[in-house]
This record gives structure tokens, sequence and C-alpha cells, in this order.
């Protein structure tokens, strides 16, 4: 089987699953379409490692398979660009899908969704490795735009709940608004580049650093500026960065595994990954990367802040993916753009493993998601209760866990980057360790340990998940411990990138880093002096002393804190802004251009005005088709002689 | 004195059709009336044959042969092979109509297979009197043809009418003919180019006889103001010729245009370029604003043509190699559409029952999804909506008339075409939102079946990879026209 085959097979297998289910699950059942869904995505999985190898063997691939439009200015093709960071990408999208649809087995089946379900996360594979692997523009936007279809289409699987309906219209347009921006920076590209296609994009972007064009006429901006912004306004939507984040949360309407799988471990990454594959790009213009900084520092402490006062288990999570996104913008703003997709994979896992995790607890409490109403759970749920300590760990930050590699190297990072804004980000990033460790302990506290909470019925019938459900936790808790210290080294300090990552010798933030390197074991060692560690572990001790010992104080707290809790819990009234401001506003004018625009002036005087106009010309000229043939023959010698004397008035 | 054989070779299709006909003539003798179909089944593989002999004797170089009169090109072969697929649907099409209508007779297969004699003839000429040849050919037949009900008085008038414009027509083709003999000395297209070129010829009665033969192939397009057969024939022919009328000879007659044109008149691009100007404006005007007050689903068709060859000549008029080869692609679909469109209408014809008014395609959906389908398909892509072939077309002439820099012509076009949508939609909607009110489902023969299935998916198919069909027309025209 030759490379290229290969390659194909990568996002055709899923779609293939995602077909067989989705058209003809009715025929092939409940266990066939999770059977050809599994294949697929298995495929697809094991088809990525032998690329993984080819690629670390020196094999990269660029190049087009199919040429879809191919006009005097522009082609349109779908590509492939395999590079390793290409590689990292597909291994972590098709592992954490595999793991997803695994337990979904156990997770979905009692719904009669059944099929439909399986072929929508397959969809939702095939649609994200399509816009990881793509080689130009085009096939990005494409993957971008259909893998929010997929979410869309899955926060309101359960399209008889008025709130999930609500939740993925909510999705949906946000969305639009930051997919807006990143089309209009596509179309910036594709004016002043003249093509869609990567390679010959970031081979001219260096001399194009220094154009700036006027989009208000008299004000002057840089081209790369303009670009990277509208760009990244895409990937603010995408991964939700503050102020496009509001949909995030809301998307936990839809089914716990998809929560793990799009709106944790991969889709809310596509910005992450995008503005990684756009580096040579972004490090053509300092402002901004300050505006990332900012904007990524904002969303990793103020979003960890919320997630203090949930109850809902599954929007603590939520909130926490949040802050999380907002550490790897950071990075991404910090020029070190490594660590960014160092902790996405990382990421990935642990938090896939906290959804899933929090989806068993779920599935055992029957659909009970409050956490004043748990507790306890850890005698009924070992496997659970261990897997989650070990995500909470990751999470938190505390060596050797996957998550305090890659966060410690974006704090580092951050602390050694210059550029504006970055001491904001790193004061952020620096605050928001404290917060997480404390959240995340709390919902750990609040769910496994203290008194059983829950009423008596449910306590009876508490129980350890099936294996589809234990399984996979098992088998992400493996990559949430280990994956840090095996791939901290290659992908921080040695060549793991290669050339699919540009970082311009002044931006280098891991430069210090990578002097002071002395082995994984002597991260650790650092990481166990410096503050972020102490930090973390304070938050867990609060979290330990608020939650399991003195359970009366955070009430205390609260009522000291005054008017601060009801603005956490109200989303600093970001919704209530949005519904206010933009869908009342929108409403207001959409009435006004309705009655006023449309009815009275397009339909009234214009549509009608111009249909009743030809009418009226229309009865005219049928009166010429007299049906006599002498008046035919009279207009066709009128037609000459009227062209005759035209051209001899001419000649 | 000795005499050299002409070369046969490059003729072979047009000898071979004339002898299948005479071979039908004796045929249709002995072939008693309730064995017409033998006649039927005759014409068709006289068809294929020819056709056979057209794409095997194909060798993509230019000859000449008749001491020149006959031009054998790629241009040539491509359109004949065009014009013999259509007159295949067309007799196909209405075998079951002639067969209800009492017009199953030797006759209709004689008279059309003579026209599409005239038809290659006319693609092929090289000499003007070929070319009058062949158009008489095409013009008697044809009359013959729209008279063959006899005793319906509607057929008559429209025959008469038909016979007395075109014989005005040829009038004045014969006196812009007579013109340029007397300007160049000269009816061999290459010896009037070369005199034209050369500036000899008097430019006053070159630009009268340019006007009046103009005039005269004007009238087999059917544009304005030489249109006001098209409404009246097609309304009053029997709608299995209204098909044929509609569709193969104009094929012959854009041939023509271009061949006279571009062949011969390409000094005065300027003169016949502004002419065309004028009549291509009013037949988009006229045709698509007359067709919306139409309630004869045949009239409108008929309007709907006239802005359709209105359209034809933008692609014409660019002067430009790109610009014939556009006009050809929208030639080539215009015919798929127009078999479509009267296929349809065939079909729902009874015994004894003509379909007329547009209110007969009430609700065919519910009788008959898939052909409702078929029309929708012929529908948007005569309105020139996208993923039809019909948009192409368009857009093709279109960009062939903007390259020539005339914007203000393309805008008009397009706001025609917009007004144009509005009667195609309204077919759509007579269709899929009213409600019938015959609720007897359609049968039909297979053959038609398959055949308009063929067709509207030709026109889906069309527009979704119309590059081959591009290419075709491309290589035609240049390898025909480019040198010349």
């Amino acid at each position: 089987m030759s490379m290229n085959s290969l390659y194909l097979t990568v996002p055709l297998a899923p779609l293939a699953g995602a077909l067989l289910a989705g058209l003809f699950g009715r025929a092939i059942g409940r266990t066939g379409s999770h059977v050809v869904t599994i294949l697929g995505v298995a495929i697809a999985l094991v088809a990525s490692f032998f690329i993984a190898q080819d690629v670390f063997a020196g094999h990269e691939f660029n190049g087009d398979v199919y040429t879809w439009i191919a006009t005097e200015g522009v082609a349109m093709h779908v590509g492939f660009l395999i590079d390793p960071l290409t590689v990292t990408m597909m291994l972590v999208v098709t592992f954490v899908s595999l793991m997803v649809h695994i337990y979904t087995i156990g997770y979905m089946h009692e719904d009669p969704g059944y099929q439909r379900f399986f072929s929508y996360i397959s969809l939702f594979t095939f649609s994200m490795l399509m816009l990881v692997m793509s080689n130009n523009f085009l096939q990005l936007f494409f993957g971008w735009e259909a893998v929010g279809l997929v979410s869309y289409l899955l926060i309101g699987f359960w399209y008889t709940r008025p709130t999930a309906i609500y939740a993925n219209l909510k999705a949906f347009l946000v969305n639009r608004v930051g997919d807006f921006g990143f089309l209009l920076g596509i179309g910036l590209v594709l004016a002043y580049f003249g093509t869609l296609d990567y390679a010959t994009v970031f081979s001219q972007a260096p001399a194009m650093a220094g154009r700036s064009i006027e989009l208000v006429s008299g004000s002057p901006v840089s081209l790369m500026t303009a670009i990277c912004l509208l760009l990244f306004v895409g990937a603010m939507g995408k991964s939700a960065q503050m102020p496009l984040h509001v949909w995030l949360p809301d998307s936990m309407e839809g089914p716990t595994p998809i929560s793990a799988l799009i709106h944790a471990a991969t889709m809310v990454t596509a910005g992450i990954f995008m503005v990684s594959r756009m580096s040579p790009l972004f490090e053509l213009s300092e402002t901004a990367r300050s505006v990332i900084l900012v904007i990524g520092g904002s969303t990793a402490f103020f979003m960890a802040l919320l997630g203090l006062v949930q109850n809902d288990i599954k929007r603590v999570v939520a909130y926490s993916t949040l802050s999380q996104l907002g550490y790897m913008t950071v990075a991404l703003g910090a020029s070190a753009y490594p660590v960014a997709i160092f902790h996405l994979g990382t990421h990935a896992f642990f938090k896939a493993l906290l959804f899933l995790a929090a989806g068993s607890v779920i599935h055992a409490m029957h659909h009970e998601q409050d956490m004043r109403h748990m507790g306890g759970l850890r005698k009924y749920m070992p496997i659970t209760y261990w897997t989650s300590l070990m995500g909470s760990l990751a999470l938190a930050g505390i060596p050797p866990f996957a998550g305090f590699f890659s966060k410690d190297a974006i704090i580092e990072a951050v602390g050694a980057s210059d550029i504006a804004g970055s001491g904001y980000a790193y004061a952020a990033v620096l605050a928001g360790v404290f917060v997480t460790a404390f959240y995340s302990f709390r919902m750990l506290f609040m769910t496994f340990h203290g008194k059983p909470r829950m009423d008596d019925h449910t306590r009876e019938h508490l129980h350890e998940s099936p294996w589809v459900i234990t399984v996979p936790l098992v088998l992400l808790a493996i990559p949430s411990v280990v994956a840090g210290m095996v791939f901290v080294e290659p992908m921080l300090v040695g060549q793991y990138f290669g050339h699919s990552i540009v970082i311009l010798p002044q931006d280098d933030a891991l430069h210090e880093l990578k002097e002071e390197w002395h082995g994984v074991a002597g991260f650790v060692l650092h990481g166990l002096q410096s503050l972020p560690f102490w930090l973390a572990i304070a938050g867990i001790a609060m979290a330990a002393a608020f939650y399991l010992k003195w359970t009366r104080l955070p009430g205390l707290v609260q009522d000291m804190m005054g008017s601060i809790p009801t603005l956490l819990r109200n989303n600093y009234y970001f919704d209530r802004f949005n519904e206010v401001f933009f869908a009342a506003g929108a409403r207001c004018l959409g009435q006004g251009l309705w009655k006023v625009g449309d009815v009275f002036l397009i339909d009234g005087a214009l549509v009608n005005g111009s249909a009743r106009l030809v009418g009226k010309l229309s009865e005219r000229i049928r009166r010429f088709q007299t049906g006599y043939i002498y008046h035919y023959a009279f207009v066709m010698i009128f037609g000459v002689f009227v062209l005759m004397s035209l051209w001899f008035v001419r000649v | 004195m000795n005499f050299t054989p002409p070369l046969l070779a490059p003729a072979y299709p047009e000898i071979f059709l004339l002898m299948a006909l005479s071979a039908l003539l004796l045929l249709d003798l002995v072939v008693p009336d309730n064995r017409r179909f033998l006649t039927y089944a005759y014409s068709q593989l006289a068809l294929v044959a020819t056709g056979v002999l057209l794409v095997g004797g194909a060798t993509g170089h230019v000859f000449s042969t008749f001491g020149g009169m006959f031009l054998d090109d790629p241009l040539a072969r491509s359109l004949k092979v065009v014009a013999l697929l259509a007159m295949a649907l067309v007799l196909a099409y209405s075998r079951t109509y002639n067969q209800r209508h009492g017009l199953f007779r030797g006759e209709f297969y004689v008279l059309t297979l003579f026209a599409l004699l005239g038809i290659m003839v006319m693609i092929s000429a090289n000499h003007f009197l070929v070319l009058y040849l062949g158009l008489e050919l095409l013009s008697l037949s044809t009359c013959a043809l729209i008279a063959l009900q006899r005793d319906s008085s509607v057929a008559t008038e429209a025959a008469m009418k038909y016979f007395v414009l075109a014989a005005l027509a040829s009038g004045l083709l014969l006196y812009g003919l007579s013109m340029l003999y007397g300007a160049t000395g000269s009816l061999y297209m290459p010896q009037v180019a070369n005199a034209i070129a050369s500036g000899v010829a008097d430019p006053a009665i070159l630009v009268l006889g340019l006007v009046t033969r103009r005039a005269g192939l004007s009238f087999k397009l059917g544009v304005v103001p030489f249109h006001m057969w098209v409404p009246d024939v097609y309304e009053g022919a029997p709608t299995a010729v209204t098909l044929f009328v509609s569709t193969v000879p104009k094929i012959a007659a854009f041939a023509f245009f271009v061949r006279m044109l571009v062949g011969t008149l390409s000094p005065m691009v300027s003169d016949w370029q502004s002419m065309l100007v004028i009549v291509s404006v009013l037949s988009m005007l006229v045709g698509n604003v007359t067709a919306i007050a139409q309630t004869n689903v045949k009239r409108m068709l008929a309007y709907s043509t006239i802005s359709h060859m209105g359209f034809l000549l933008l692609g014409i008029l660019s002067g430009t190699v790109g610009g014939f080869a556009a006009a050809m692609f929208y030639v080539v679909a215009y015919v798929l559409m127009s078999l479509g469109a009267f296929g349809l209408i065939l079909l729902l014809g009874r015994e004894g029952f003509e379909v007329n008014s547009l209110d007969d395609l009430k609700g065919l959906n519910k009788r008959s999804p898939w052909y409702a389908f078929m029309m929708l398909l012929v529908m948007i892509s005569m309105a020139g909506i996208p993923v039809s072939v019909g948009f192409f077309a368009k857009l093709s002439v279109l960009s062939a008339v903007l390259d020539a820099g005339m914007t203000w012509l393309v805008v008009f076009a397009v706001l025609m075409s917009l007004i144009g949508a509005f009667y195609y939609l309204r077919v759509i909607k007579l269709m899929y939102m009213d409600e019938p009110s015959d609720i007897s489902p359609l049968v039909a023969e297979a053959d038609h079946r398959i055949l308009m299935g063929l067709n509207g998916m030709a026109i889906l198919v069309l527009g979704i990879v119309p590059q081959p069909l591009i290419d075709l027309c491309m290589f035609s025209v240049t390898r025909s026209l480019g040198s010349g």
C-alpha cells in the first residue's frame, strides 16, 4: 500500500463508517453501527501510527489529491500536508475519538438515537482529520465549518429539549462571528498572495511583512497584522476565547461523550492548531501576538474563576476547558507554538478523561449532574475515582503528571517573552494555577469524598460503570500520566516539529528553557522549587480545607465576598449583555428593515412595481402579434429598411 | 479537356443519407399501415449509420471537395453529430404522438430526413449557392411538415405563413447574394473573403448585401424582427413538428452565421457586430417580456426560443474564437433543453388532445414526480440557474461579451434573463404547488421514458461537469476558424 493511499485512508475510513451508520443505520442495527464506526476510526488510528513512523523517519508529504476547481486565477485543491505537527494532531484526534466511540457504547446504550450518534461522531472525526491534514486554506475552512456543523448537530442531539436547541443555536451564532473573521482573513490571504496553498503563502510571507493596507482610508494597517488578527478571530470563535466563549458552557447540553471529544479534546483546539500551523504568518506580526497574549491570559484566569462557583459537574469541567484553552492561547502569543501543541495534546488526554469520568458518574447517578447531590462515590466507583484523581492531578499541574510539564513550560515561556502584554499574561496564568488546582479538587472532593448526599433510591443502585466505559478511562489515564514525561524533551527541546513550526530567533521564548535543560528529572526538580507548584499545592490544600474539613467555610466566604459570587454565577453578565444588546438590538434592526426596507421599499416599490411594469410592457408587445401575414412581412421589411438606413447614414 | 471526379470521402455521410432516403421512399410504398414501425426503425437505423460514418471519418483536419464548394472540418463534423443526435431524439419522442395523431406515416420520416440533409449541407457549405440549396431543402421540407395535418386549419395557416415568410426571407438572401457577387465577383467564401480584405469591393454594396443576407438567415434563427412566424408556427404545427422546428434547424443557422461572418466578412467586423447587437437586444427584450403574457405553453416556449437566440447571438457578436465556442456551447445546450421541454409536452398529449395551456401542467408532480423533475431541470436550465447546463451556456456567452468590452450589454442580458426566470419558475410553481385538474398518471413507452431521463440527466451532468463539452466546442472552433 503506497503512502498516498494510506493518507487517504485516514479521513475516508471514518467517513465510510459515518455514511454506513447514518444512511443504513436502521438496516445494520445498533451493533452493526458501532462496529462499522469503531472499525473506521480504529483503521484511521492504525494508519496514523504508520504515517507517524514514516514522518519521523524523515518522509514528509505535501501534495494535492484532487483538483476541485481550476480557474484562471486560483486553483482549489484537496490536498494533504503531512508533517510532525499534522501527525501529532492525527494521533490525538483518532486516539481520543476511538476512546469516545467505545465509551459511547455504554453511555448511550439506552438512547433511541444510537445509530445517529455514532454516525455524527464518525463524521466529526472525518471533518477534524480533513482540517488538520489540509495543505491549503480552503480545505482548512471546509474542515473548520464541517466540525462546526457536527458540533451544532451534537449539541442539539436531544432535539426535543428546548435548552439543547437554545444551546446549539447559540453555539452556531457565536461561531458565525468567529468564522466571519476567519473567512475575511482567508480572503485577505487570497487577495494579496493570489493562492490558498500553505507552502506558497508561507514562502511569500516574509516578502509581504512590510506591506500595509488601508482598511479605512487614511489609516494604514500592516497587512500581516490584519491577516493574523482576522484569522485569530476565527480561532477565538472555535477555541472559545473571551468574548466569544459564551457558547462553550452551554454546549454541555449535548451528550457527555461529545463534550469530551468535541468540546474539550479536539474541535475547540482547532483554533490553537490553526495558529500554530500559521506560525510563519503570526511570527511576522508582533501586534497580533500581543492581542493573543492578552485575550488568552484573560480567558485563562477569568474563566478559571467561574469554575469555582459551578455546581454542575459538567460545567466545572467546561469552564476548566475554557481556562486551559486560554493557557494554550497564551503560549501561542508568546511564540511558544510547540508548547501550545504540547499542552493541547496532554490536555486532550486528561480533559477527555475528566469528561468521560464525569459522564461515568452522571450515568451512575441516573443523569443527575449537580455535585451537591453527590459525595462519597469513591467506594462505589473505584475505577472512576482513581482515574479522575489522575486527571485532576494532571489538570492541577502536579509533577510528574502530564499537565505539569506542559503548563510549566507555558508559564516559563510567557515569563521569558518580552512583547507587550506578556507581563499581564504571566500574572494571569500564574494566578490561574492556584484557581485551577482549587476548583478541580473542589470537584473531586464534592463528588467522591465526604458524606453521600443523594437520595436512598439512587444510592441503592450505585455501581461501577460497565467495562466499555471504564476501559477508555483507564486507557486515557495512561497518557494523562506519562505523556508529559515522554514528550517533553523531544517537543520542547528537540527537533520534534522540524520545519512545520516557524519561530523567529528573536521571539524564541523557549530559548532559555533549552539552554538550561538538564533532562526530565532536572525539569521536575526545578518545577518543585518554583512558584507554580506551590500555588497548585496551596489550591489543593485550600480545597481540602473547604470541602473536606470545614464544610461550612465556603458559605461564610461567599457572604464575605459581597457581590462577586453573583457576578461569577452570571458569567460576568456576558450572556445578559449579548441578549440585551445583540439579540434584542438585532431583532429591533431586523424589524425596522423588514417593515420599511423590505415590505415598503423592496416589495412594494421595486419588486411589485417592476413586475407590474414588465407585465404592462408584455401586454403591449403582445398586440404586435396580430396573426396577419402582411403585418409579419411588413415587420420584416421594415426591419431590413431600418438597419439599412442606419448603416447608410454611417457609411 | 479532362474530368477528375471529385473527392467523395468528405461527403460520405450526406451521400449515404441521401441514398438511405431514396430507399426509404421505396420501402414506404410496400410497408402496410399496420407495420409502420418498420419505417420508424429504418429511419433511426439510417441516422445511426450516418452517425457512424460521421464519427468514423472524423480526422480533425479541414478538407474541401466538389471544387471547394463543400467543406469538411471539425466544426461541421461535431455540429452534424449534434444534429443527428437531436434528430434521433425528435423521432423517438414523436413516435407515440404520431401514432395517436395519425402522423405515423412515411411522409413524416421522409420529410424530416430531407430537412436533416438540408441542414447537413448548410453546415458544410463553402459556397453561397450550396448554402442556398441546403436552406431551400430545409425550408420546403419544414413547410410540408407543418402542413402534414392538412385538414387542420391551424396547421395549414401556420404552414402558409411559414411558406410566404420563408419565401420572402429567401428572396432577401438571394438579393444579398447577388450584391455580394456584384461586389466581389465570386460566391466562393474564401474568394469573397480575399476580395473584401484586399479592398477592391465597394463598401456600400457590401453593406447592403450584408443587411439583406443577414435578414435571410435571421429568419431561420427567428430573431427580432424576423421572429413573427415563430409563435404562430410553434402553436399551429403538430407538436412533433414543433419539436423538430425548434431544435435541429438552429444548429444549421448557427453554423452558417459563424461561417459567413467569420469566414468571409471578418474585415467588416465592426459593421456586423453592431447590427447583431441591435438584433440581439431586441430579441432578448421581446422574447422574454412577451413570454410572460402567454398562457399557451407552446407560444411561451416560442418566445423563450426567441430570447435564447438573442443570447446565442451575443456569443457570435463578441467576434472572438472564445465567443464562437461559447455560442456553439449555447446552441448545443439550447437544443438539449428544447428537446426536453417539447418531449414532455408530447408526452402529456393524449389521443385527440394536445397540451396547449400552461394549466395542463398543473400538479404534474402529483401525477408523475419523475417527469415533473425532468421538466424542473429543463426549466432551471432555461432560466440559467446553476447546476444546469443552461447556466454555463449563459455564463460563457456573457463572459465572451464581457471580454469584448460591452459591459452594458452584459448587464442588459442579465436583467433580461431575470425577467425570463419569472415564466420558467411559473412552470415549476404550476407543476409542484398547484392541484392537478386531471389526476390520471402519465403512461409512456419505455424508450420515451429512458430517453427523457437521459435528456434530463444530460442537462444536469453537463451542468456539473461542463468541461468536456466546452473543450469540444473550443476544439471545433479553433481548428476550423482559428486560421481563418
